[in-house]
């Protein structure tokens, strides 16, 4: 029995080797950030249901992960697609164009970054600077640098609340964290904190009120519910999806609705992009179609089925022109 | 036991020094002492087992509405599907699932609306559709009850996870001026005022109560219809529109219900107005809740409702053959080697420190490795079983190799000596006689170093087994996912119906290895011999 079972695992190891030499790629294989992931899935999967093609395999590796797989070279061991929730680089693109890689941009709409708590606390209006004064790591009090002391929301502004400062949100390895510092962090930033401290706009409190939860937004909405006072940064789609729950936050007067962030007048969001490498186009199969079924408005436009998964459409003639120079191919950066 | 000795016996007839006070309270907190011992330990126990309870209770409560799905059973006219093969293949089944959808309710007809009524059913429809047909060539042509899917808010409504509703109330002297469109409401006393108020209705001017989105949703169901109430002014009248056209008209004599939302519309991810079509259908019994096969045969999806978990229990399966067809023969000829053949010296006792160094290893420096060698070195694909399999294999070997030698060693020396006493060889003895008897430990030790490897997603991350992949793998070099990395994504997802999801497949997990143990136990059990 036992010469049996030894003889069968060697043909099954001898097997899987042989295999590992596969034959050409004819599935689309994607990275990048975990922000665009839940679009791209979604394209990936009415790509697959067509039934012309494998549906794309869709990894989720974070943006800055992402673009190093992506421009490390072209062939058959290196994706085809990358997401991005910021727009690449250039030391990246340089990095792209040194292996060979000509990146193709696809600006796929918006993201809008919430402040949210549970539908059971209280509802505040917040500006960019209130944020900023309750969350940076070192401000500005009389003139003089110090580190943060305010410890409730009344102490950084009368009007606020008296409740204790207690702020989730994402690790500075997530994308929607850097999204944050530059939209509101760094737009907030006040003279003194940025004279003292070239980066010190952009660091975030670690005494405790603001809580760094994980790149996972559902525990984010979970710990929101058993906890009233506390109040959670995430993108937008979790607050949609979770309206019965939470409650989102007007920013400088603005609330975060679906028409405020198209509209662009709500200050806190960000460009989602795909970018696609021009090399892999005609060689793996349905790359040109999965970029056209992005780009369709059943999938992007404002009715479409990325609309219902959160994703804020671009504004109409922005669409068309992307479509079109999607479908043309033009490198990035030319 | 000391101080017995160290001192001498007492005189007889005098309080000994087993009996005297100081003795009874003695022995009185030694007794103290193991009486708190046990309770510690009981406690101890009592608190593993209360938080096991409590996370398997979540787990089970979360998860029992996902094993379930509410299907909509509708004629579609396939008519016009073509019979020749090749057409066939670019025709959209949307289309005639979405005008079945609409021929439930004719009499919706606004664009928006009609959108919203066609959201009802799953958008996979049209792909399940065309499996049918593709099964079942003949039914092209005809018209067929097809029983599809419902999207997964309208499924989470019916399992009244997504909106809660007060009772029904029966209410009589109710008419209603028309049949469709704008209509008045009146009503016999004033309950109704009573009943908006209770639902939040903001006070207007001139004392008319407005039920806006953020109040809770008053339905009335009168005429065989529905009337969704907007307004209640004074005088026992009130606004509504018709959300279903009234059959016949509401005069004070007519019965109606009245019934009460109580989640407000701007709080849930599903309309009145879907309510109203859903229960509708509820009623004509067109609506049926059976096991969710769905969720057992399908891969991953974007969608909740035709997401399931066949792919990533393929895809654990696969991983599982590589890892064992490669970490079994390696470790038990590692354990044979280093316990029956290797000289005892410093190189086999080092060997032996780092195999027990190996196990301690955290999972996702195999990953690392794994990127390292089988895909940056050997240019095996990415998100493969086979490169999984191998990297779990590095990583349970250890495993085998400890508990092989360990069963190994437990085979007592008499075994050897009688072996080679009559003539065997070395190889002889131990493989006809002490492999054989050691053989259902390190069967032990492999199932459950196999279930160790089923449970990890760390070494993956970094071959690409954590991604979104919906095809069913096929092969040892296709792109596939495991369970724990299905659950790790169902997790993120914003949708609520993937909590579900998120909890049905950790119990398929847990079923697994649950399965796994219980052979493990049972071939020790059976095959196991004590000396």
């Amino acid at each position: 029995m036992n010469k049996l079972l030894l003889t069968a695992s060697a043909a099954s190891l001898a097997l899987a080797a042989s295999m590992g030499v596969a034959a050409a790629r004819d599935q689309i294989q994607i990275v990048g950030s975990s922000t665009v992931f839940p679009f791209t899935t979604a394209v990936a999967e009415k790509l697959g249901q067509g039934g012309q093609f494998k549906t794309p395999v869709v990894e989720s590796t974070g943006t800055g992960g992402g673009m190093k797989l992506f421009c490390a070279g072209v062939g058959e061991n290196t994706p085809d697609f990358t997401n991005a929730s910021r727009a690449m680089k250039a030391k990246e693109l340089e990095t792209c164009k040194a292996a060979g890689v000509t990146p193709v941009e696809i600006k796929v709409g918006f993201d809008g970054i919430v402040l949210a708590n549970s539908k059971a606390g209280a509802v505040v209006d917040l500006t960019k600077d209130q944020i900023f004064k309750a969350l940076a790591k070192n401000v500005a009090v009389d003139g003089k640098v110090v580190a943060n002391p305010y410890m409730t929301w009344a102490d950084v502004d009368a009007t606020l609340p008296a409740t204790k400062i207690e702020v989730l949100g994402p690790p500075p390895t997530s994308g929607t964290r850097d999204a944050f510092v530059e939209l509101v962090m760094d737009a907030a930033c006040q003279a003194e904190v940025k004279a003292a401290n070239e980066k010190g706009c952009g660091e975030i409190r670690e005494d405790g009120a603001f809580i760094e939860a994980g790149e996972n937004d559902n525990l984010i909405v979970q710990k929101l519910e058993a906890n009233k006072d506390a109040f959670g940064i995430f993108g937008f789609s979790f607050l949609d999806q979770n309206a019965d729950k939470l409650q989102g936050h007007k920013v400088d007067g603005v609330e975060p609705t679906f028409e405020n962030i198209a509209s662009g007048d709500y200050g806190v969001s960000r460009s989602l992009y795909i970018y696609a490498k021009k090399e892999h186009v005609g060689v793996i199969p349905g790359m040109a179609e999965f970029i056209a079924e992005y780009t369709n408005d059943a999938a992007w436009g404002p009715e479409g089925y990325l609309a219902d998964k959160g994703l804020i459409p671009l504004p109409d003639a922005d669409r068309a022109k992307v479509a079109e120079e999607a479908k043309a191919l033009k490198p990035f950066g030319s | 036991m000391t101080d017995i000795v160290a001192t001498p016996l007492s005189p007889r007839g005098k309080p000994g020094i087993h009996t005297d006070a100081a003795a009874k309270a003695r022995l009185k907190a030694r007794y103290g002492a193991e009486l708190r011992f046990k309770w510690l330990g009981a406690s101890a126990v009592g608190l593993a087992a209360l938080f096991l309870l409590l996370l398997l209770s979540t787990i089970v409560t979360q998860g029992l509405p996902a094993f379930r799905m509410n299907y909509l059973t509708l004629p579609v006219d396939l008519s016009a599907v073509p019979a020749d093969p090749a057409a066939r293949a670019g025709f959209d089944y949307a289309g005639p699932v979405n005008e079945a959808v609409g021929a439930k309710f004719p009499d919706v007809t606004g664009r928006q609306e009609r959108r919203l009524l066609r959201g009802i059913v799953s958008t996979g429809s049209g792909v399940i559709l065309r499996q049918q047909v593709e099964n079942d060539t003949s039914l092209a042509g005809k018209t067929v009850d097809v029983q599809v899917p419902l999207d997964d808010f309208a499924d989470l409504y019916f399992k009244g996870l997504l909106a809660e509703s007060a009772a029904p109330q029966p209410l009589s002297g109710v008419t209603v001026s028309g049949a469709s469109g704008d209509v008045a409401v009146t009503f016999s006393d004033d309950t109704i005022a009573r009943l908006a108020r209770g639902a939040g209705a903001i006070e207007a001017e001139g004392g008319i109560l407005r039920l806006t989105s953020g109040a809770a949703s008053l339905l009335l169901d009168a005429g065989g219809g529905t009337v969704k109430l907007t307004e209640v002014g004074p005088g026992n009248t009130a606004k509504g529109i018709v959300y279903e056209a009234l059959d016949a008209p509401v005069s004070t004599a007519s019965p109606a219900v009245l019934r009460t939302i109580t989640t407000p519309e701007a709080s849930r991810k599903i309309t009145d107005r879907e309510i109203v079509w859903l229960d509708r259908l509820k009623a004509d019994g067109a609506i049926t809740n059976t096991w969710n096969t769905i969720f057992f045969t399908s891969g991953a999806s974007r969608e909740a409702e035709l997401a399931g978990v066949w792919g990533a229990v393929v895809g654990s399966f696969l991983t599982l053959i590589v890892t064992i067809g490669v970490a079994f023969p390696i470790g038990v000829a590692a354990a044979i080697y280093l316990e029956e053949f290797a000289p005892k010296n410093r190189l086999t006792s080092l060997i032996e420190v780092n195999i027990n160094n190996l196990a301690a290893v955290p999972s996702i420096v195999f990953g690392l490795l794994g990127l390292a060698v089988f895909l940056n070195f050997f240019g095996m694909p990415r998100s493969a079983p086979v490169v999984g399999g191998l990297v779990l294999a590095l990583m349970t070997l250890p495993i085998i190799i400890i508990a092989g030698r360990a069963s190994l060693r437990a085979v007592p020396p008499s075994i050897r000596e009688a072996a080679l006493g009559i003539g065997a060889s070395k190889v002889q003895m131990v493989f006809h006689h002490v492999l054989p008897l050691a053989m259902p430990g390190i069967m032990t030790g492999t199932i459950l170093g196999m279930a160790h490897a089923l449970g990890e997603t760390a070494p993956l991350l970094m071959i690409g087994m954590v991604a979104f992949i919906v095809d069913i793998p096929g092969g040892f070099t296709e792109p596939a996912t495991i369970l724990p990395v299905q659950i790790f994504m169902w997790a993120d997802f914003p949708e609520p119906a993937f909590q579900q999801k998120t909890s049905a497949a950790i119990m398929v997990l847990l079923g697994f290895l649950i399965l796994m143990n219980a052979i493990a136990v049972v071939l020790r059990k059976r095959f196991e011999r004590r000396w």
